[in-house]
C-alpha cells in the first residue's frame, strides 16, 4: 500500500467517525429538548465498526442495521437533512417520517434498514445475499448485530442456510459488552463471539472494533472472502458504547469509571486523530476546522428537519399496501 | 390362517386409492416385508409391505384399478399349509368397493327414503365472470391447479423462485411442486432446513433484494415460528420505509382443520392474518380459484398470504387452461345467486355449504325455504375485505350449529 492511499484513507475514515459522532451528539441533544419523538439509541463509541466495515462497500453491496442504527447509515453514505427529518418524524425524512430513529433506511444506498426487532437483520441480509448470489451480480450483503442478538435462534439459522449454500454475507458482531443492560458474561454460555460459526464451519475472527484501521482491514478480507464466493463470515468487533442503551437508560449496570476508562484510553476517534497527527497528515488547526465544518452541517440539517412539514394525516393510509 | 390385505390409508387425507401394479404374482411366496403392490395414493406412490409369510394366494384388485376404497380388500394371504379352498372363502367375504361406486347409491337411497324434499337444483359453480367466452377448460386437482400456477409463473419470470421444506426432491411434502425441480432446476426450487424464522427471513431479504420469491410451509401451522419475519418484516417494512421496500413474496401452504391430527396441526390462520395491514390474505376453494388467485399473489407487488387446504388439494374441478387466466385478489365470487339469503363463505367452508343443498343432507332443516336461495360467496380479499367477509363469515358460523341440531333431533 502506497503511503497516499494510506493517507485519503485515514482522513476519509476520521471525516465519517467525526460526522457520526455529532450527528449523534446532536440528536442526543434534540431528543432531551423533546424535539424528536419516539426512543433514540446512539451509537457513540462505535464509530469506526460502522466506519471501517463500509470504508470498502459499494452502494450496491447491502447491509441490515439494528435499533441502533443511524451510525450505520451515515456511513453508508447518508444526508443529514434527510436523517434528522426522518429522527424527527417528518415529510422530508428518507422514509416520510414512517420509520424513525429505529427503521430508518435508504433503498439507494443499499441500506435495508434499522430494525427494531433484536436478531430480525441478518436473515433479511441473508435474503439479500442470496439475491445477490442468484442474480449474480458480486455484490455482498452485511449484517451488523449486537452481543444481544448474537443469543438470538434465528441468527444460527441464518448461519445454518448462508455456510449451506455459501452465500456472500458478513455477519458483523458489535460486540459492545452490553444487551441493553445484560453484561454479555451473565447473558452468554460462550462469550467469544467469533466462535459462533464454528459448528457451521463458518470462519470467524475478533478485531479491535476500536482501531478502525483494524476493522477496515477485516472488513476488506470478509469482502475478498465473500466476493470470491467462499460463503459466509463472521466478525466480532470488540466495541463500547458510551451513552445508555437508549436514552432513557440511567445505566446503572456499569460504573462511570469503566466508561471514562475506555472513553480515555481506547476511544476510536482519538485513535484515528493520533494517527494523522502522528504521520503529520494533519494538524490541529486542520482537524478542528473538520469538526467546525461537520458541526455547521449538523446545525443546518437539524434545522432543516425542525421546519420540515409534518406528514400529512393521509400519510397513515398510504404505503400499507403497494396500489397494483 | 388366510389375511386379507386392505386397501391401506396411508396419508392422513386419503380415502381412496389406485393400485398401481403387483409386484408379486398370485401364488408366489411372500415373506414379511418384501414389497407386494405399489399404492399410488392422493399424495405420492408408496410402496406396501407384506406384514406376514406366506402366499399371495388371490389378488382381488387388479393392477391399474383406480378409486379403491380404504379398507377394500385388495388381496388375500395363505399361511403355509392351509387349504387353498380358504382363499376362496375369504374372497366370497370381501367385496371389491371401488369408493367412487358405492358412494352415490347410498346417497341416493338416503334421498328417497326421504319425505319430499325441495327440488334444489345442484349445479356446477358457474365460470367466473372474468373467464372469457370459449377459454377450454381442464379438469384438474386443486392440487395441479396450484402447481400450474407455479409453474407458469415461473416460466413468465425468471425472479419467482420456490423455496420451502421438501419442495424440490421430495416433490413437496403435499404433492404440490411435483416436477418443478425437473423443469426450472435446483437454483429455483429449493429444499430448505427445517428453519421457518430464517429462511421466512431469507425470503423477505430476497424480495427486498429484487427477486420474487415462492415461500412454502408444508403447513401454516409451522409459520407461527416465522410469524415475526411474515409481521414485522414482510408487512410493515413497505409503510415504515415510506414506500420505498416492496416484498413481492408469496408465503404458501396448507392451513385449516384436518383429520386427526390434534390442535397444533389443526387450525386456521386466516382470521390471524386478515388483521395484519400490510398483508394480502387469499384462501381459494375451487382449482379455478386457486390457479388464478395463486398467479395474481406471484405477480402482486405486496406480500401475499396464500391459504390453501390440505382437504381440497385431491378435488378435482373444472379449471381454465390458459396461462393468462388470472383472478384478482380483493373482490368475491358468487358461488350461486339467490335474492333472500346471504351465506358468505371461504375456503373449504364454501364445499360444505354446497353440500348442504344435497336433498340427503336436507332433512329437518327448518328453513329450507331460506337455503332455497343459498348463495355461497367465496371471498378473496385485501385485509379491508377480508375483514368484513369474516364479520359476515362469524354469522354464517353461528347458524351452522342450527342446521346440524336440526338434523340431529329430526
Amino acid at each position: 500500500m502506497t503511503k497516499q492511499p494510506t493517507k485519503k484513507i485515514l482522513q476519509e475514515l476520521h471525516l465519517k467517525m467525526v460526522r457520526i459522532r455529532r450527528f449523534e451528539e446532536e440528536a442526543g441533544r434534540l431528543m432531551e429538548d423533546a424535539k424528536i419523538p419516539g426512543a433514540l439509541h446512539l451509537y457513540v463509541g462505535q464509530e469506526a465498526v460502522a466506519s471501517g466495515v463500509m470504508q470498502n462497500l459499494n452502494d450496491a453491496d447491502q447491509i441490515t442495521s439494528t435499533h441502533r442504527g443511524h451510525g450505520h447509515l451515515v456511513a453508508k453514505g447518508g444526508e443529514f437533512p434527510q436523517m434528522y427529518a426522518e429522527l424527527y418524524g417528518k415529510a422530508t425524512g428518507y422514509c416520510k417520517g414512517k420509520g424513525g430513529s429505529m427503521h430508518v433506511s435508504n433503498m439507494d444506498l443499499g441500506m435495508l434498514g434499522a430494525n427494531g426487532i433484536v436478531g430480525g437483520g441478518p436473515p433479511i441480509a441473508m435474503g439479500a445475499a442470496f439475491a445477490n448470489q442468484f442474480l449474480e451480480t458480486k455484490n455482498v450483503s452485511v449484517a451488523f448485530f449486537g452481543d444481544g442478538a448474537s443469543n438470538q435462534g434465528q441468527v444460527y439459522e441464518a448461519f445454518n442456510m448462508a455456510e449451506l449454500w455459501k452465500l456472500p454475507i458478513i455477519y458483523v458482531i458489535e460486540n459492545n459488552q452490553y444487551a441493553m443492560g445484560t453484561a454479555l458474561k451473565r447473558s452468554s454460555a460462550q462469550p467469544d463471539l467469533h466462535r459462533r460459526g464454528e459448528s457451521f464451519a463458518i470462519t470467524g475472527l475478533q478485531v479491535d472494533g476500536m482501531d478502525v484501521m483494524a476493522v477496515k482491514a477485516a472488513g476488506e478480507k470478509a469482502i475478498a472472502h465473500c466476493r470470491d464466493g467462499k460463503g459466509p463470515i463472521i466478525l466480532e468487533m470488540m466495541t463500547y458504547r458510551y451513552r445508555g442503551h437508549s436514552m432513557s437508560d440511567p445505566a446503572k449496570y456499569r460504573t462511570k469509571e469503566e466508561v471514562a476508562k475506555v472513553r480515555k484510553e481506547r476511544d476510536p476517534i482519538d485513535h484515528v486523530r493520533d494517527m494523522l497527527l502522528d504521520l503529520k497528515i494533519s494538524d490541529e488547526v486542520a482537524l478542528k476546522a473538520i469538526d467546525k465544518e461537520v458541526k455547521a452541517i449538523v446545525t443546518e440539517a437539524a434545522e432543516y428537519a425542525q421546519h420540515s412539514p409534518e406528514p400529512d394525516p393521509s400519510e397513515l393510509y398510504t404505503d400499507v399496501l403497494i396500489e397494483v | 390362517m388366510t389375511v386379507q390385505i386392505l386397501m391401506p390409508a396411508l396419508s392422513p387425507t386419503m380415502t381412496e386409492g389406485t393400485v398401481a401394479r403387483w409386484l408379486k404374482a398370485e401364488g408366489e411366496t411372500v415373506t414379511s416385508g418384501d414389497i407386494i403392490a405399489e399404492i399410488e395414493t392422493d399424495k405420492a406412490t408408496m410402496e406396501l409391505e407384506a406384514i406376514d409369510d406366506g402366499i399371495l394366494a388371490k389378488i382381488l384388485i387388479a393392477s391399474g384399478t383406480e378409486g379403491v376404497a380404504v379398507n377394500t380388500p385388495i388381496a388375500v394371504i395363505l399361511e403355509e399349509g392351509d387349504d387353498a379352498s380358504a382363499a376362496d372363502a375369504a374372497v366370497t367375504a370381501a367385496t371389491p368397493t371401488p369408493a367412487a361406486v358405492v358412494a352415490e347409491p347410498v346417497a341416493q337411497a338416503a334421498a328417497e327414503a326421504l319425505p319430499s324434499v325441495p327440488a334444489v337444483p345442484v349445479t356446477v359453480a358457474p365460470a367466473a365472470e372474468n373467464i372469457p367466452t370459449g377459454t377450454e377448460m381442464v379438469s384438474q386437482t386443486v392440487r395441479e391447479a396450484l402447481r400450474d400456477a407455479m409453474a407458469e409463473e415461473m416460466r413468465r419470470d425468471g425472479d419467482v423462485f420456490l423455496m420451502g421444506e421438501e419442495v424440490a426432491e421430495y416433490q413437496g411434502a403435499y404433492k404440490i411442486s411435483e416436477g418443478l425441480l425437473e423443469e426450472f432446476g435446483g437454483k429455483r426450487v429449493i429444499d430448505t432446513p427445517i428453519t421457518e424464522h430464517g429462511f421466512t427471513g431469507l425470503g423477505v431479504g430476497a424480495a427486498f433484494g429484487g427477486l420474487k420469491p415462492i415461500v412454502e410451509f408444508m403447513t401454516f401451522n409451522f409459520a407461527m415460528q416465522a410469524m415475526d419475519h411474515l409481521i414485522n418484516s414482510a408487512a410493515k417494512t413497505l409503510y415504515m420505509s415510506g414506500g420505498q421496500m416492496g416484498c413481492p413474496a408469496v408465503f404458501r401452504g396448507a392451513n385449516g382443520a384436518a383429520a386427526g391430527v390434534a390442535a397444533q396441526h389443526s387450525q386456521c390462520y386466516a382470521s390471524w392474518f386478515a388483521h395484519v395491514p400490510g398483508l394480502k390474505v387469499v384462501s381459494p376453494y375451487s382449482g379455478e380459484d386457486a390457479k388464478g388467485l395463486l398467479k395474481s399473489a406471484i405477480r402482486d407487488p405486496n406480500p401475499v398470504i396464500v391459504l390453501e387446504n390440505e382437504i381440497l388439494y385431491g378435488q378435482s374441478f373444472e379449471v381454465p387452461d390458459d396461462p393468462d387466466f388470472l383472478v384478482p385478489i380483493g373482490a368475491a365470487k358468487i358461488e350461486r345467486p339467490g335474492t333472500d339469503v346471504t351465506i358468505v363463505a371461504f375456503a373449504p367452508v364454501i364445499h360444505d355449504q354446497r353440500q348442504i343443498q344435497k336433498p340427503a343432507l336436507y332433512r329437518g332443516i327448518a328453513v329450507p325455504d331460506d337455503l332455497d336461495s343459498l348463495v355461497a360467496e367465496g371471498y378473496r380479499g385485501d385485509s379491508r375485505r377480508a375483514r368484513q367477509a369474516f364479520l359476515r363469515t362469524r354469522i354464517n358460523r353461528v347458524r351452522t350449529p342450527l342446521i346440524n341440531q336440526n338434523r340431529a333431533t329430526a
